[in-house]
């Protein structure tokens, strides 16, 4: 921290010291540096976390400005960098060419809040054509209900990358797929089976989720951020609690915070099984499709059983948990765990031992080291190619200040690694599980929230199952949210798919596609 | 009367097909510990995609329509000439096993057309995928061919069933491997696991299903069940010449029925073979599916120097 700001001094950017955030700290450059700060923090090994925008209007500025904000990480470090630039003339350096994984996230800014990144990637992400040119939905004067129009013209003349030459042919798959999937487009240039380029286009499933949180109160927010990507309702709605309790200086009784900590290792466990088993199903091993699928399944109805939801959507809410566990129910999970260890040992004996699925899984869809570094990538992509990064671990939050977390890291990069680095999670959130439900405290499960004054802010960091998750929220006046940006870290992963799958062949886009298994909902947003 | 039969057994050939489809496909569940669906499923598919509306591509020319009915009848032709209850058929004795392997090509030439013709790029990856893989199929299947045709000193199925219906029940090691062979061939030609996965939805992974992915309503009902027919003919020729026994010679009420008997128990029994592959094997890599082939080819050119060497003289 103290050698980035001595360097970017040394560099005359100012940087001015704003009041922090935990977890982060908040340094403000001017724009016209936000390139070279991000050029100066690269060299220094800072990673990329998050990005977004916002227009500050109302109390908090007589004139109202856009304000960019980039988060980096460091291991256990966390720095807010933001600029601030006039509405007028809403234009600065882009981050990208020194962050990849900042492309994107630049662009969507650049959709939909009109704020222009100089040097940047000029094609549109997120805006597809629902709205006129020049309209910019997440500004200030734009409706909440949105401008609708009859019918949204198809989205067509994406500048895709081409290629040329003999034998080179483009495959476009998606956004509507054979299964029952998430849409999303995906552009190959292959010559015979090889697949020279992959080109993702996401954006389908765009749901205004951060211009339908402005207005909210807490608990409205909470419901929103649970539905960024159903899959992790609970990182996601901890997440955006947590940047709600940092806002308004709450802390969580130590009860719910454990409980919370129980929803997301069952979330967490649950997904892990039915991403290996999908794996298997992507290389028709069905045996273990079925067989993982049923033990998920299994995790479900539990979690509807005592729960109250199969998802767990909806369990965490602002200054705790609405749940409660008795000891009755404490003992089922506790019995369900070793269900699962039993039955768990028994299928990875039989899927690791069998030939044929090593053939399939082993050295398929590498992402080497240096990629997964340049990329930024975090979870068990980032793990499976020796990206030593846990959020419990690093920077733990309660109730992971008590425990001990052991992180898988692999540095083969390939499928198979990205399969077994899920699985030794699995087993590391059956014991976090066992320990959470003996450790259990009793007390209260929530506390309230008192109002927060306006221009509050918090940041939520939390591991969830696909890796970090960030959540930014600011209030507005009466306690009503102004600003809420929910970073899935499928924003850093998606990006992995396309490097990792070049000199692959196409049939095998599928399961390295699975071994990702990026959220288009958390994404499109 | 052998006319009669004949027909008959074109009629059962073709009826029971879905049949044997749904046999596998409740083995198969039940390996997994699933529930599985009636045997009759495959019939009620059929039966839901005829009512169905046919929806054909603008741009699809005559190749695309006549498809599904020319791979149909072609399927239908080709179970003229493998035996299925009894061997003195007029059919079978019009056409040899040469033009069986040739009835196969002409399907497959027209299926992976049709997969060309609407110019979709999935039709045009699974029509590529289907000629590699024929390109080294039809091979070996042409040397299990031989192997046969040099054994029994002739083409035609019928006539060397017959030949080894009247020798003893010995074991010939030019058969076993010639029937290794085909059994990998009919596993690479019907789609099965580990070359094709006929239940995915992955369609930058199919092979088959990417052809016939633009098909609908009743012409896809007719591909569906010319596939459903191709993979009883496999069965059929792989247990009725290695294994002979049972099928009747006679058209007598009793000797059809035992015949009809053997073949269920015959076919019923190579299911179950079939899925216990299937359960116990992921899919192989595409770059995977030569070596495989050049395996089922490899098998049939031992058999057939077995023969020359041990069995000749």
């Amino acid at each position: 921290m103290n050698e980035l700001h001595a360097t970017l001094e040394n560099a005359g950017i100012a940087v001015t010291i704003l009041p922090p955030l935990p977890p982060g700290e908040v340094w403000q450059i001017p724009s016209q540096d936000w390139g070279q700060a991000a050029q100066i923090a690269q060299s220094l090994k800072w990673r990329w976390s998050a990005g977004w925008g916002e227009e500050i209007v109302g109390a908090q500025r007589a004139v109202p400005r856009y304000r960019v904000n980039a988060l980096l990480a460091k291991p256990g470090k966390y720095l807010l960098l933001r600029t601030e630039v006039p509405q007028d003339n809403p234009q600065l350096p882009s981050q990208a060419p020194y962050y990849h994984a900042a492309d994107r996230s630049e662009r969507h800014t650049r959709d939909l809040l009109g704020i222009h990144f100089l040097g940047g990637d000029t094609r549109r992400w997120t805006r597809h054509r629902a709205w006129e040119e020049g309209e910019f939905p997440l500004r200030c004067n734009f409706p909440v209900a949105g401008s609708r129009q009859e019918a949204t013209p198809p989205d067509v003349a994406y500048p895709f990358l081409q290629t040329q030459g003999a034998g080179v042919y483009e495959i476009p798959v998606g956004p509507v797929h054979a299964g029952i999937i998430e849409p999303g487009h995906f552009r190959f240039q292959a010559v015979g089976e090889t697949i020279l380029h992959l080109e993702e286009r996401l954006g389908y499933v765009h749901k205004g989720i951060e211009k339908i949180a402005t207005g909210r109160d807490m608990l409205g927010l909470c419901r929103l951020a649970g539905r960024v990507s159903g899959d992790t309702t609970v990182g996601h709605a901890w997440a955006a609690c947590m940047a709600m309790e940092q806002a308004t200086k709450v802390e969580v009784p130590r009860r719910a915070a454990f409980l919370r900590a129980i929803l997301a290792e069952r979330e967490r466990i649950a997904n892990h099984l039915w991403d290996m088993a999908s794996i298997l199903n992507d290389i028709a091993f069905t045996f273990g499709y079925y067989q993982l699928g049923r033990l998920r399944e299994d995790v479900l109805r539990t979690n509807g059983k005592i729960f109250g939801h199969r998802l767990l959507m909806d369990r965490i809410v602002p200054g705790g948990v609405a749940v409660e566990l008795d000891n009755a129910a404490v003992r089922y999970l506790d019995r369900e765990i070793d269900r699962l260890r039993r039955e768990l040992d028994e299928l990875v004996t039989i899927v690791d031992r069998n030939a044929s699925v090593g053939d399939r899984l082993y050295t398929t869809g590498v992402l080497k080291v240096e990629d997964a570094i340049e990329l930024g990538c975090v979870g068990y992509v980032g793990l499976a190619s020796g990206q030593d990064l846990d959020v419990r671990r690093d920077r733990p939050y309660p109730p992971y200040d008590e425990l001990s977390v052991r992180v898988p890291v692999e540095q083969s990069g390939d499928v198979g690694a990205r399969f077994w680095v899920r699985y030794k999670e699995l087993r590391t959130a059956l014991r976090l599980l066992r320990q959470l439900l003996e450790r259990l405290p009793d007390g209260p499960t929530r506390v309230d929230l008192a109002v927060p004054e306006e221009g509050a802010e918090g940041l939520g960091i939390v591991e969830g199952w696909r890796g970090e998750i960030v959540s930014y929220v600011r209030f507005g006046p009466d306690g009503k949210i102004a600003r809420f940006f929910p970073r899935d870290p499928s924003w850093l992963n998606w990006p992995a798919l396309e490097r990792l799958i070049l000199g692959n062949i196409v049939p095998e886009f599928p399961v390295c596609n699975k071994s990702v298994n990026g959220s288009y909902s958390g994404v499109d947003l | 009367m052998a006319w009669l039969v004949n027909v008959l057994q074109i009629v059962l050939f073709v009826a029971a097909s879905p049949l044997l489809v749904g046999w596998i496909k409740k083995l198969k569940c039940w390996s997994q510990n699933r529930r599985a669906p009636s045997i009759l499923q495959p019939y009620r598919d059929l039966a839901k995609l005829l009512r169905k509306e046919t929806v054909v591509p603008e741009r699809a020319s005559w190749v695309f329509r006549l498809s599904p009915y020319l791979i149909f009848a072609v399927a239908v032709l080709a179970c003229a000439i493998v035996p299925l209850l009894a061997v003195h058929l007029p059919t079978a004795a019009l056409a040899d096993v040469i033009v069986l392997v040739g009835f196969l090509a002409l399907a497959r030439f027209f299926q992976a057309l049709a997969g060309l013709d609407v110019g979709t790029a999935f039709g045009g990856m699974g029509s590529s995928r289907e000629m590699t893989i024929a390109s080294l199929a039809e091979p070996a299947m042409l040397m299990v061919v031989f192997t046969l045709a040099v054994s029994m000193g002739t083409t035609n199925l019928a006539s060397a069933i017959e030949t080894l219906l009247h020798q003893l029940p010995l074991i010939r090691p030019s058969f076993v491997f010639a029937a290794l062979g085909l059994a990998l061939v009919a596993v690479a030609e019907t789609g099965r696991i580990p070359v094709d996965n006929p239940a995915t939805h992955l369609e930058l992974t199919m092979i088959h299903e990417a052809m016939i992915l633009e098909y609908s309503g009743h012409h896809l009902a007719l591909i569906e069940w010319a596939a459903q027919i191709r993979l009883m003919l496999y069965g059929a020729l792989l247990v009725n010449v290695f294994l002979p026994w049972g099928l009747a010679e006679s058209f007598d009420p009793s000797s059809l029925g035992l015949g009809l008997l053997a073949i269920a128990v015959k076919l019923g029994g190579l299911a179950g073979l079939l899925v216990l592959v299937e359960i116990l094997l992921a899919k192989m890599r595409l770059f995977r599916a030569p070596q495989f082939l050049g395996f089922a080819y490899l098998l049939a050119l031992v058999g057939m120097l077995i023969h020359v060497i041990l069995e000749v003289g």
